[in-house]
Protein backbone atom coordinates (compact mmCIF):
# COMPACT_ATOMS: atom_id res chain seq x y z
CA UNK A 1 0.00 0.00 0.00
CA UNK A 2 2.82 2.17 1.03
CA UNK A 3 5.05 1.13 -2.16
CA UNK A 4 2.39 2.32 -4.57
CA UNK A 5 2.82 5.87 -3.07
CA UNK A 6 4.80 8.32 -5.11
CA UNK A 7 3.90 11.40 -4.32
CA UNK A 8 5.77 13.21 -1.31
CA UNK A 9 8.62 10.52 -2.32
CA UNK A 10 12.07 12.01 -3.05
CA UNK A 11 14.90 10.60 -5.87
CA UNK A 12 18.21 11.82 -5.29
CA UNK A 13 19.33 12.98 -8.37
CA UNK A 14 22.11 16.10 -9.93
CA UNK A 15 19.61 17.62 -12.11
CA UNK A 16 18.98 21.60 -12.80
CA UNK A 17 15.87 21.28 -11.20
CA UNK A 18 17.42 19.07 -8.24
CA UNK A 19 19.80 21.91 -7.54
CA UNK A 20 17.22 25.18 -7.81
CA UNK A 21 16.52 26.44 -4.44
CA UNK A 22 13.95 24.69 -2.41
CA UNK A 23 12.15 28.58 -1.90
CA UNK A 24 12.30 28.84 -5.72
CA UNK A 25 10.66 25.55 -6.48
CA UNK A 26 7.82 26.23 -3.92
CA UNK A 27 7.26 29.45 -4.79
CA UNK A 28 7.23 29.03 -8.34
CA UNK A 29 5.18 25.32 -8.14
CA UNK A 30 2.01 27.72 -6.76
CA UNK A 31 2.90 30.04 -8.88
CA UNK A 32 2.41 27.79 -11.77
CA UNK A 33 -0.61 26.31 -10.23
CA UNK A 34 -1.84 30.50 -10.46
CA UNK A 35 -1.05 30.90 -13.98
CA UNK A 36 -2.65 27.44 -15.37
CA UNK A 37 -6.17 29.17 -14.78
CA UNK A 38 -4.78 31.89 -16.65
CA UNK A 39 -5.21 29.79 -19.94
CA UNK A 40 -8.27 29.47 -22.10
CA UNK A 41 -7.55 28.16 -25.09
CA UNK A 42 -5.70 25.57 -26.84
CA UNK A 43 -2.46 27.04 -27.77
CA UNK A 44 -2.65 28.28 -24.16
CA UNK A 45 -2.30 24.71 -23.12
CA UNK A 46 -0.44 23.24 -25.54
CA UNK A 47 2.38 25.97 -24.07
CA UNK A 48 1.81 25.01 -20.76
CA UNK A 49 1.84 21.10 -21.31
CA UNK A 50 5.49 21.77 -23.75
CA UNK A 51 6.20 23.57 -20.48
CA UNK A 52 5.91 20.95 -17.81
CA UNK A 53 7.23 18.11 -20.32
CA UNK A 54 9.91 20.02 -20.46
CA UNK A 55 10.68 20.54 -16.32
CA UNK A 56 9.99 16.94 -15.94
CA UNK A 57 13.06 15.63 -18.39
CA UNK A 58 14.83 18.40 -16.98
CA UNK A 59 14.75 16.51 -13.77
CA UNK A 60 16.24 13.16 -15.60
CA UNK A 61 13.27 11.13 -13.63
CA UNK A 62 11.76 8.76 -15.80
CA UNK A 63 8.07 9.32 -17.05
CA UNK A 64 7.02 6.26 -15.10
CA UNK A 65 7.29 8.05 -11.79
CA UNK A 66 5.20 10.83 -12.87
CA UNK A 67 2.73 8.43 -14.34
CA UNK A 68 2.19 6.76 -11.10
CA UNK A 69 2.04 9.90 -9.46
CA UNK A 70 -1.45 10.70 -11.65
CA UNK A 71 -2.78 6.99 -11.10
CA UNK A 72 -4.27 6.96 -7.13
CA UNK A 73 -6.03 9.75 -8.77
CA UNK A 74 -6.95 9.26 -11.79
CA UNK A 75 -10.89 8.32 -10.50
CA UNK A 76 -11.30 11.83 -9.18
CA UNK A 77 -10.02 13.23 -12.34
CA UNK A 78 -12.43 10.99 -14.47
CA UNK A 79 -15.11 12.01 -12.18
CA UNK A 80 -14.75 15.92 -12.63
CA UNK A 81 -14.18 15.36 -16.80
CA UNK A 82 -17.09 13.14 -16.76
CA UNK A 83 -19.63 15.86 -14.70
CA UNK A 84 -17.79 18.78 -16.87
CA UNK A 85 -18.28 16.78 -20.08
CA UNK A 86 -22.05 15.75 -19.49
CA UNK A 87 -23.42 19.30 -18.21
CA UNK A 88 -21.88 22.29 -19.88
CA UNK A 89 -23.96 23.26 -22.77
CA UNK A 90 -23.42 25.10 -25.49
CA UNK A 91 -21.63 24.70 -28.83
CA UNK A 92 -22.99 21.81 -31.04
CA UNK A 93 -24.89 19.22 -29.27
CA UNK A 94 -23.88 15.55 -30.23
CA UNK A 95 -26.15 13.96 -27.84
CA UNK A 96 -29.16 14.72 -25.53
CA UNK A 97 -30.84 12.76 -22.73
CA UNK A 98 -33.22 14.61 -20.20
CA UNK A 99 -30.66 17.03 -18.42
CA UNK A 100 -27.34 15.66 -19.90
CA UNK A 101 -26.02 16.61 -22.80
CA UNK A 102 -22.64 16.00 -24.79
CA UNK A 103 -21.70 19.18 -26.33
CA UNK A 104 -18.37 20.40 -28.22
CA UNK A 105 -18.11 22.60 -25.32
CA UNK A 106 -18.39 19.91 -22.66
CA UNK A 107 -15.81 18.04 -24.61
CA UNK A 108 -13.40 20.92 -25.09
CA UNK A 109 -14.23 21.78 -20.97
CA UNK A 110 -13.69 18.39 -19.94
CA UNK A 111 -10.35 17.98 -21.86
CA UNK A 112 -9.07 21.57 -20.60
CA UNK A 113 -10.34 20.04 -16.93
CA UNK A 114 -8.08 17.00 -17.57
CA UNK A 115 -5.27 18.56 -18.67
CA UNK A 116 -5.11 20.97 -15.83
CA UNK A 117 -5.25 18.21 -13.25
CA UNK A 118 -2.78 16.34 -14.61
CA UNK A 119 -0.54 19.31 -15.09
CA UNK A 120 -0.69 20.31 -11.40
CA UNK A 121 -0.12 16.67 -10.16
CA UNK A 122 3.15 16.54 -12.56
CA UNK A 123 4.13 19.64 -10.92
CA UNK A 124 3.84 19.07 -7.44
CA UNK A 125 5.66 15.67 -8.26
CA UNK A 126 8.48 17.54 -9.86
CA UNK A 127 8.78 19.54 -6.49
CA UNK A 128 8.38 16.28 -4.29
CA UNK A 129 10.68 14.12 -6.05
CA UNK A 130 13.47 16.44 -6.49
CA UNK A 131 13.39 18.15 -2.93
CA UNK A 132 14.64 16.54 0.22
CA UNK A 133 11.76 17.13 2.80
CA UNK A 134 14.66 18.81 4.88
CA UNK A 135 14.86 21.82 2.20
CA UNK A 136 11.52 21.93 1.87
CA UNK A 137 11.12 22.66 5.14
CA UNK A 138 12.95 25.17 5.82
CA UNK A 139 11.89 26.84 2.48
CA UNK A 140 8.14 26.51 4.51
CA UNK A 141 9.78 28.31 7.43
CA UNK A 142 11.22 30.99 5.17
CA UNK A 143 7.88 32.17 3.20
CA UNK A 144 6.20 32.00 6.81
CA UNK A 145 8.33 34.24 8.06
CA UNK A 146 6.77 37.91 7.12
CA UNK A 147 3.48 36.14 8.76
CA UNK A 148 5.65 36.75 12.14
CA UNK A 149 4.52 40.36 12.26
CA UNK A 150 0.97 38.70 13.17
CA UNK A 151 2.10 37.09 15.96
CA UNK A 152 2.00 33.75 14.00
CA UNK A 153 4.41 30.97 15.69
CA UNK A 154 6.56 30.47 12.89
CA UNK A 155 9.77 28.85 14.43
CA UNK A 156 6.89 26.54 16.20
CA UNK A 157 5.08 25.45 12.94
CA UNK A 158 8.29 25.23 11.14
CA UNK A 159 9.46 22.70 13.64
CA UNK A 160 6.83 20.88 14.33
CA UNK A 161 6.28 20.48 10.26
CA UNK A 162 10.12 18.98 10.26
CA UNK A 163 9.60 16.67 13.10
CA UNK A 164 6.17 15.46 11.32
CA UNK A 165 8.05 15.19 8.13
CA UNK A 166 11.21 13.01 10.05
CA UNK A 167 8.66 10.76 11.24
CA UNK A 168 6.48 9.56 8.48
CA UNK A 169 8.64 6.97 7.33
CA UNK A 170 9.13 6.09 11.17
CA UNK A 171 6.11 5.69 11.55
CA UNK A 172 5.07 3.85 8.58
CA UNK A 173 7.36 1.65 9.38
CA UNK A 174 6.00 1.10 12.78
CA UNK A 175 2.51 0.41 11.09
CA UNK A 176 3.55 -2.07 9.02
CA UNK A 177 5.60 -3.85 11.65
CA UNK A 178 2.54 -3.96 13.92
CA UNK A 179 0.38 -4.79 11.36
CA UNK A 180 2.61 -8.14 10.23
CA UNK A 181 2.36 -8.97 14.24
CA UNK A 182 -1.19 -8.88 14.43
CA UNK A 183 -1.38 -10.93 11.37
CA UNK A 184 0.69 -13.33 12.77
CA UNK A 185 -1.66 -13.37 15.61
CA UNK A 186 -4.68 -14.04 13.28
CA UNK A 187 -6.07 -10.41 12.20
CA UNK A 188 -7.24 -10.91 8.67
CA UNK A 189 -6.93 -7.42 7.25
CA UNK A 190 -9.06 -6.17 4.20
CA UNK A 191 -11.70 -8.97 5.01
CA UNK A 192 -15.15 -9.35 5.89
CA UNK A 193 -17.48 -6.67 6.02
CA UNK A 194 -17.28 -2.90 7.03
CA UNK A 195 -17.67 -3.53 10.71
CA UNK A 196 -15.51 -6.25 10.62
CA UNK A 197 -13.10 -4.12 8.99
CA UNK A 198 -13.48 -1.30 11.67
CA UNK A 199 -13.08 -3.66 14.52
CA UNK A 200 -9.24 -4.89 13.43
CA UNK A 201 -7.55 -1.24 13.20
CA UNK A 202 -8.14 -1.24 16.62
CA UNK A 203 -5.39 -3.48 17.08
CA UNK A 204 -2.87 -1.18 14.87
CA UNK A 205 -4.57 2.13 16.34
CA UNK A 206 -3.87 1.93 19.81
CA UNK A 207 -0.06 0.17 19.93
CA UNK A 208 0.53 3.30 17.17
CA UNK A 209 -0.86 6.02 19.22
CA UNK A 210 0.51 4.42 22.27
CA UNK A 211 4.13 4.14 20.66
CA UNK A 212 3.68 7.66 19.31
CA UNK A 213 3.26 9.09 22.39
CA UNK A 214 6.40 7.67 24.42
CA UNK A 215 8.28 8.79 20.63
CA UNK A 216 7.12 12.14 21.44
CA UNK A 217 7.51 11.83 25.19
CA UNK A 218 11.27 10.70 24.67
CA UNK A 219 12.32 12.96 21.57
CA UNK A 220 10.97 15.91 24.16
CA UNK A 221 13.10 14.85 26.66
CA UNK A 222 16.23 14.45 24.40
CA UNK A 223 16.02 18.20 22.91
CA UNK A 224 15.46 19.35 26.42
CA UNK A 225 18.20 17.67 27.08
CA UNK A 226 20.51 18.88 24.40
CA UNK A 227 19.32 22.76 25.21
CA UNK A 228 16.31 23.48 23.14
CA UNK A 229 14.26 26.27 24.46
CA UNK A 230 11.36 27.26 22.38
CA UNK A 231 10.81 30.97 23.04
CA UNK A 232 14.53 31.50 22.43
CA UNK A 233 16.57 32.66 19.25
CA UNK A 234 17.82 30.20 17.85
CA UNK A 235 21.05 30.46 15.22
CA UNK A 236 20.54 28.06 12.00
CA UNK A 237 22.66 25.42 10.45
CA UNK A 238 21.32 25.24 7.35
CA UNK A 239 20.90 28.20 5.52
CA UNK A 240 19.47 27.79 1.90
CA UNK A 241 21.11 30.41 -0.38
CA UNK A 242 19.89 31.34 -4.30
CA UNK A 243 21.77 30.87 -7.61
CA UNK A 244 22.17 32.15 -11.23
CA UNK A 245 19.82 29.18 -11.70
CA UNK A 246 16.89 30.21 -9.26
CA UNK A 247 17.08 33.71 -11.61
CA UNK A 248 16.98 31.87 -14.79
CA UNK A 249 14.00 29.67 -13.53
CA UNK A 250 12.33 33.12 -12.32
CA UNK A 251 12.94 34.49 -16.11
CA UNK A 252 11.05 31.55 -17.72
CA UNK A 253 8.32 32.00 -15.29
CA UNK A 254 8.03 35.91 -16.36
CA UNK A 255 8.06 34.60 -19.85
CA UNK A 256 5.99 31.89 -19.79
CA UNK A 257 3.29 34.33 -18.10
CA UNK A 258 3.61 36.60 -20.57
CA UNK A 259 3.34 34.48 -23.32
CA UNK A 260 -0.42 33.32 -21.38
CA UNK A 261 -1.60 36.60 -21.33
CA UNK A 262 -0.59 37.46 -24.96
CA UNK A 263 -2.82 33.50 -25.62
CA UNK A 264 -5.11 35.05 -23.83
CA UNK A 265 -5.82 38.49 -24.93
CA UNK A 266 -5.07 37.69 -28.57
CA UNK B 1 6.24 -29.58 10.96
CA UNK B 2 8.82 -29.58 8.31
CA UNK B 3 9.76 -26.83 6.57
CA UNK B 4 11.38 -26.60 3.52
CA UNK B 5 12.68 -23.78 1.15
CA UNK B 6 13.90 -24.72 -2.41
CA UNK B 7 15.33 -21.79 -4.32
CA UNK B 8 13.86 -19.11 -2.83
CA UNK B 9 13.62 -15.62 -3.73
CA UNK B 10 12.49 -12.56 -2.73
CA UNK B 11 11.85 -8.97 -4.31
CA UNK B 12 10.26 -6.13 -2.10
CA UNK B 13 8.00 -3.65 -4.10
CA UNK B 14 8.82 -6.04 -7.44
CA UNK B 15 8.21 -4.27 -10.65
CA UNK B 16 8.53 -1.01 -9.48
CA UNK B 17 11.58 1.45 -9.49
CA UNK B 18 12.02 0.94 -5.92
CA UNK B 19 12.62 -3.19 -7.06
CA UNK B 20 15.38 -4.52 -3.91
CA UNK B 21 16.27 -8.33 -3.54
CA UNK B 22 16.28 -9.43 -0.52
CA UNK B 23 16.80 -12.89 -0.57
CA UNK B 24 17.67 -15.13 -3.34
CA UNK B 25 18.73 -19.13 -4.39
CA UNK B 26 17.57 -20.26 -0.18
CA UNK B 27 17.84 -23.54 0.22
CA UNK B 28 17.10 -24.59 4.05
CA UNK B 29 15.42 -27.83 5.41
CA UNK B 30 14.26 -26.89 8.89
CA UNK B 31 13.06 -30.68 10.32
CA UNK B 32 10.30 -30.66 12.71
CA UNK B 33 11.28 -30.79 16.65
CA UNK B 34 15.01 -28.62 15.50
CA UNK B 35 16.37 -25.71 17.16
CA UNK B 36 17.77 -23.87 14.08
CA UNK B 37 19.02 -20.44 14.79
CA UNK B 38 19.80 -17.92 12.49
CA UNK B 39 22.89 -15.68 12.29
CA UNK B 40 24.45 -13.17 9.60
CA UNK B 41 25.12 -9.63 10.07
CA UNK B 42 22.55 -6.89 9.32
CA UNK B 43 20.60 -6.90 6.21
CA UNK B 44 21.65 -10.15 4.93
CA UNK B 45 18.10 -10.92 4.98
CA UNK B 46 17.55 -13.06 8.47
CA UNK B 47 14.18 -11.01 9.18
CA UNK B 48 12.78 -11.54 5.45
CA UNK B 49 13.71 -15.29 5.69
CA UNK B 50 11.50 -15.22 8.90
CA UNK B 51 8.62 -13.70 7.62
CA UNK B 52 8.14 -16.42 5.11
CA UNK B 53 7.74 -19.39 7.82
CA UNK B 54 3.82 -18.27 8.26
CA UNK B 55 3.22 -16.78 5.07
CA UNK B 56 3.43 -13.07 5.63
CA UNK B 57 5.64 -12.78 3.05
CA UNK B 58 5.00 -14.81 0.09
CA UNK B 59 8.20 -15.69 -2.13
CA UNK B 60 8.57 -14.08 -5.54
CA UNK B 61 10.55 -17.23 -6.67
CA UNK B 62 11.28 -20.61 -5.90
CA UNK B 63 9.19 -22.87 -3.59
CA UNK B 64 8.32 -23.37 0.42
CA UNK B 65 7.03 -26.02 1.93
CA UNK B 66 5.54 -25.51 5.79
CA UNK B 67 4.10 -28.68 6.51
CA UNK B 68 1.73 -30.23 3.89
CA UNK B 69 1.30 -26.55 2.74
CA UNK B 70 3.10 -25.76 -0.33
CA UNK B 71 3.42 -21.92 -1.19
CA UNK B 72 4.81 -21.72 -4.71
CA UNK B 73 6.05 -18.60 -5.99
CA UNK B 74 3.20 -16.42 -7.93
CA UNK B 75 0.25 -18.39 -7.09
CA UNK B 76 -2.43 -16.70 -5.40
CA UNK B 77 -3.12 -17.75 -1.84
CA UNK B 78 -5.77 -18.55 0.09
CA UNK B 79 -6.33 -19.93 4.08
CA UNK B 80 -3.13 -18.76 5.05
CA UNK B 81 -4.58 -18.54 8.69
CA UNK B 82 -4.51 -22.02 9.21
CA UNK B 83 -1.14 -21.83 8.63
CA UNK B 84 -0.63 -19.18 10.88
CA UNK B 85 -2.47 -20.84 13.66
CA UNK B 86 0.79 -23.19 13.59
CA UNK B 87 3.41 -20.65 12.94
CA UNK B 88 3.60 -18.31 16.25
CA UNK B 89 6.54 -15.58 15.54
CA UNK B 90 7.93 -13.29 18.06
CA UNK B 91 8.70 -10.49 16.51
CA UNK B 92 11.81 -7.86 17.88
CA UNK B 93 10.29 -6.08 20.27
CA UNK B 94 6.86 -7.43 20.52
CA UNK B 95 6.22 -5.28 23.16
CA UNK B 96 4.50 -2.62 21.09
CA UNK B 97 1.71 -5.21 19.12
CA UNK B 98 -0.33 -5.62 22.79
CA UNK B 99 -3.16 -3.07 22.89
CA UNK B 100 -6.27 -4.33 25.09
CA UNK B 101 -7.33 -3.28 27.92
CA UNK B 102 -6.24 -6.39 30.25
CA UNK B 103 -3.22 -8.35 29.65
CA UNK B 104 -5.60 -11.41 29.88
CA UNK B 105 -7.69 -10.13 26.99
CA UNK B 106 -4.92 -9.26 24.81
CA UNK B 107 -2.86 -12.69 25.46
CA UNK B 108 -6.81 -14.71 24.21
CA UNK B 109 -6.81 -12.08 21.30
CA UNK B 110 -4.53 -14.39 19.28
CA UNK B 111 -6.40 -18.04 20.09
CA UNK B 112 -10.42 -16.12 20.09
CA UNK B 113 -8.81 -15.09 16.26
CA UNK B 114 -8.09 -18.61 15.21
CA UNK B 115 -11.89 -19.63 16.75
CA UNK B 116 -10.41 -20.88 19.91
CA UNK B 117 -13.82 -20.92 22.88
CA UNK B 118 -13.49 -18.11 25.36
CA UNK B 119 -13.64 -20.25 27.93
CA UNK B 120 -10.84 -22.38 26.61
CA UNK B 121 -9.06 -19.58 25.40
CA UNK B 122 -8.86 -17.53 29.22
CA UNK B 123 -7.54 -21.09 30.29
CA UNK B 124 -4.47 -20.95 28.30
CA UNK B 125 -4.01 -17.38 28.98
CA UNK B 126 -3.22 -18.75 32.81
CA UNK B 127 -1.57 -21.27 31.48
CA UNK B 128 0.48 -19.31 29.43
CA UNK B 129 1.31 -16.53 32.00
CA UNK B 130 3.14 -18.67 34.86
CA UNK B 131 5.02 -20.27 31.54
CA UNK B 132 6.69 -16.76 31.06
CA UNK B 133 7.33 -16.20 34.40
CA UNK B 134 4.40 -14.09 35.83
CA UNK B 135 1.96 -14.46 38.01
CA UNK B 136 -2.16 -14.62 37.73
CA UNK B 137 -2.61 -11.18 39.11
CA UNK B 138 -1.06 -9.63 36.38
CA UNK B 139 -3.75 -10.72 34.44
CA UNK B 140 -6.09 -8.10 35.00
CA UNK B 141 -4.24 -5.27 35.14
CA UNK B 142 -3.61 -3.27 31.74
CA UNK B 143 -0.54 -4.15 29.78
CA UNK B 144 0.25 -0.07 29.37
CA UNK B 145 1.17 0.08 33.57
CA UNK B 146 3.51 -3.06 33.00
CA UNK B 147 7.75 -2.47 32.91
CA UNK B 148 9.06 -3.02 29.55
CA UNK B 149 10.30 -6.65 30.22
CA UNK B 150 7.00 -7.60 31.87
CA UNK B 151 5.33 -6.53 28.53
CA UNK B 152 8.00 -8.21 26.69
CA UNK B 153 6.94 -11.32 28.54
CA UNK B 154 3.04 -10.72 28.16
CA UNK B 155 3.66 -10.56 24.46
CA UNK B 156 5.46 -13.76 24.31
CA UNK B 157 2.61 -15.65 26.58
CA UNK B 158 0.35 -13.92 23.25
CA UNK B 159 2.12 -15.52 20.85
CA UNK B 160 2.99 -19.17 23.10
CA UNK B 161 -1.46 -18.68 23.99
CA UNK B 162 -1.97 -19.60 20.21
CA UNK B 163 -0.62 -23.32 20.63
CA UNK B 164 1.78 -23.16 18.07
CA UNK B 165 3.82 -26.01 16.37
CA UNK B 166 6.80 -23.71 15.10
CA UNK B 167 8.18 -20.90 16.98
CA UNK B 168 9.84 -18.34 15.32
CA UNK B 169 12.42 -15.68 17.36
CA UNK B 170 13.57 -12.60 15.98
CA UNK B 171 15.81 -11.51 18.36
CA UNK B 172 13.48 -11.89 21.78
CA UNK B 173 15.84 -10.42 24.08
CA UNK B 174 16.94 -7.60 22.20
CA UNK B 175 17.28 -4.54 25.03
CA UNK B 176 16.63 -6.62 28.21
CA UNK B 177 19.11 -6.56 31.02
CA UNK B 178 21.34 -10.15 31.67
CA UNK B 179 18.71 -11.83 33.80
CA UNK B 180 15.97 -11.22 31.84
CA UNK B 181 17.33 -12.33 28.93
CA UNK B 182 18.70 -16.14 30.36
CA UNK B 183 15.36 -16.48 32.24
CA UNK B 184 13.46 -15.80 28.45
CA UNK B 185 16.00 -17.65 26.87
CA UNK B 186 16.21 -20.46 28.96
CA UNK B 187 12.08 -20.75 29.30
CA UNK B 188 12.14 -20.71 25.16
CA UNK B 189 14.59 -23.92 25.36
CA UNK B 190 12.33 -25.51 28.41
CA UNK B 191 9.46 -25.28 26.07
CA UNK B 192 11.22 -26.23 23.22
CA UNK B 193 12.04 -29.26 24.55
CA UNK B 194 8.67 -30.23 26.99
CA UNK B 195 6.24 -29.30 24.05
CA UNK B 196 8.20 -30.86 21.12
CA UNK B 197 7.96 -27.02 19.34
CA UNK B 198 9.70 -26.91 16.72
CA UNK B 199 11.80 -23.45 17.21
CA UNK B 200 13.81 -20.88 15.35
CA UNK B 201 16.01 -18.41 16.68
CA UNK B 202 17.24 -15.07 14.75
CA UNK B 203 19.79 -13.56 16.94
CA UNK B 204 22.50 -11.59 16.92
CA UNK B 205 24.15 -13.40 20.30
CA UNK B 206 26.67 -15.77 19.28
CA UNK B 207 26.15 -17.12 22.89
CA UNK B 208 23.27 -17.86 22.14
CA UNK B 209 23.45 -19.62 18.72
CA UNK B 210 26.03 -21.75 20.69
CA UNK B 211 24.31 -23.22 23.70
CA UNK B 212 20.73 -23.71 22.28
CA UNK B 213 20.41 -24.46 18.58
CA UNK B 214 21.17 -27.56 17.17
CA UNK B 215 22.06 -26.20 13.68
CA UNK B 216 23.03 -22.65 12.49
CA UNK B 217 21.90 -20.92 9.01
CA UNK B 218 24.77 -18.48 8.11
CA UNK B 219 23.49 -15.98 6.18
CA UNK B 220 25.09 -13.30 4.23
CA UNK B 221 23.62 -11.25 1.28
CA UNK B 222 20.04 -12.46 1.03
CA UNK B 223 21.87 -16.06 0.49
CA UNK B 224 22.76 -18.70 2.84
CA UNK B 225 26.40 -19.42 3.29
CA UNK B 226 26.41 -22.03 5.11
CA UNK B 227 24.59 -24.55 7.09
CA UNK B 228 26.36 -26.73 10.06
CA UNK B 229 26.32 -27.25 13.68
CA UNK B 230 27.05 -25.03 16.01
CA UNK B 231 30.33 -26.78 17.14
CA UNK B 232 31.52 -26.95 13.41
CA UNK B 233 30.53 -23.72 12.92
CA UNK B 234 32.73 -22.43 15.53
CA UNK B 235 35.49 -24.32 15.04
CA UNK B 236 36.37 -22.32 11.65
CA UNK B 237 36.00 -18.90 13.04
CA UNK B 238 38.11 -17.27 10.11
CA UNK B 239 34.54 -17.41 7.89
CA UNK B 240 32.58 -15.80 10.80
CA UNK B 241 35.34 -12.71 11.45
CA UNK B 242 35.60 -12.52 7.51
CA UNK B 243 31.72 -11.82 7.52
CA UNK B 244 32.08 -9.34 10.03
CA UNK B 245 30.94 -11.65 13.07
CA UNK B 246 32.16 -12.81 16.05
CA UNK B 247 32.59 -16.32 18.12
CA UNK B 248 31.25 -16.70 21.88
CA UNK B 249 33.62 -15.85 24.53
CA UNK B 250 34.08 -19.40 24.94
CA UNK B 251 35.34 -20.57 21.78
CA UNK B 252 37.69 -16.66 22.15
CA UNK B 253 39.00 -18.15 25.02
CA UNK B 254 40.02 -21.45 23.89
CA UNK B 255 42.01 -20.17 21.45
CA UNK B 256 43.94 -18.09 23.19
CA UNK B 257 44.33 -20.59 25.58
CA UNK B 258 45.79 -23.20 23.49
CA UNK B 259 48.03 -20.23 21.66
CA UNK B 260 49.31 -19.58 24.62
CA UNK B 261 50.28 -23.04 26.34
CA UNK B 262 50.16 -24.40 22.76
CA UNK B 263 47.88 -27.01 23.77
CA UNK B 264 45.07 -28.27 22.09
CA UNK B 265 41.78 -29.28 22.97
CA UNK B 266 40.02 -32.17 21.75
CA UNK B 267 36.51 -30.27 20.73
CA UNK B 268 36.00 -26.81 20.11
CA UNK B 269 33.99 -25.85 23.34
CA UNK B 270 30.57 -24.21 23.26
CA UNK B 271 29.95 -24.14 27.03
CA UNK B 272 31.54 -22.85 30.33
CA UNK B 273 31.09 -26.67 31.56
CA UNK B 274 32.82 -28.15 28.29
CA UNK B 275 35.70 -25.76 28.44
CA UNK B 276 35.86 -26.80 32.28
CA UNK B 277 35.90 -30.18 31.18
CA UNK B 278 38.48 -29.44 28.41
CA UNK B 279 40.74 -27.41 31.04
CA UNK B 280 41.55 -29.52 34.25
CA UNK B 281 43.76 -31.91 32.40
CA UNK B 282 46.02 -29.23 31.30
CA UNK B 283 45.90 -27.54 35.03
CA UNK B 284 47.98 -27.95 37.72
CA UNK B 285 47.72 -30.80 39.71
CA UNK B 286 46.63 -28.80 42.81
CA UNK B 287 43.65 -27.40 40.44
CA UNK B 288 42.96 -30.75 39.13
CA UNK B 289 42.21 -32.62 42.29
CA UNK B 290 39.76 -30.27 43.53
Amino acid sequence: MIDKLIFGRFMPGESLIHRLDARTKLIAGFYFIGILFLANNWQSYVLLTLFTFLVIALTGISYRFFIKGVKPLIWLILFTVLLQALFTSGGTIFFSWGPFAISSFGLINGVYVFVRFVLIIFMSTVITLTTTPMDLTDAIAYILRPFKILKMPVQDIALMISVALRFIPTLMEETDKIMKAQRARGVDFGEGNLFEQMKVVVPIFIPLFVSSFNRAEDLADAMEARGYQGDKKRTRFRILHWHWCDLVAACVLVALTTALVTLRIS
Amino acid sequence: MDITFEQVGFCYQKNSPFETRALQHVDVAIDSGSYTAIIGHTGSGKSTLLQHLNALLLPTEGTVTLGDRVIKAGEKQKGLRELRKRVGIVFQFPEAQLFEETVEKDICFGPLNFGVPEEEAKARARKVIVEVGLTEEILMRSPFELSGGQMRRVAIAGVLAMDPQVLVLDEPTAGLDPNGRKEIMEMFAALHRTKGLTTVLVTHSMEDAATYAEKVVLMKGGTVEQVSTPRELFSNPDKLTDLGLSVPDVVHFQRHFEQRFAVKFGKTCLTIDELVGEMVPHLGKGVASE
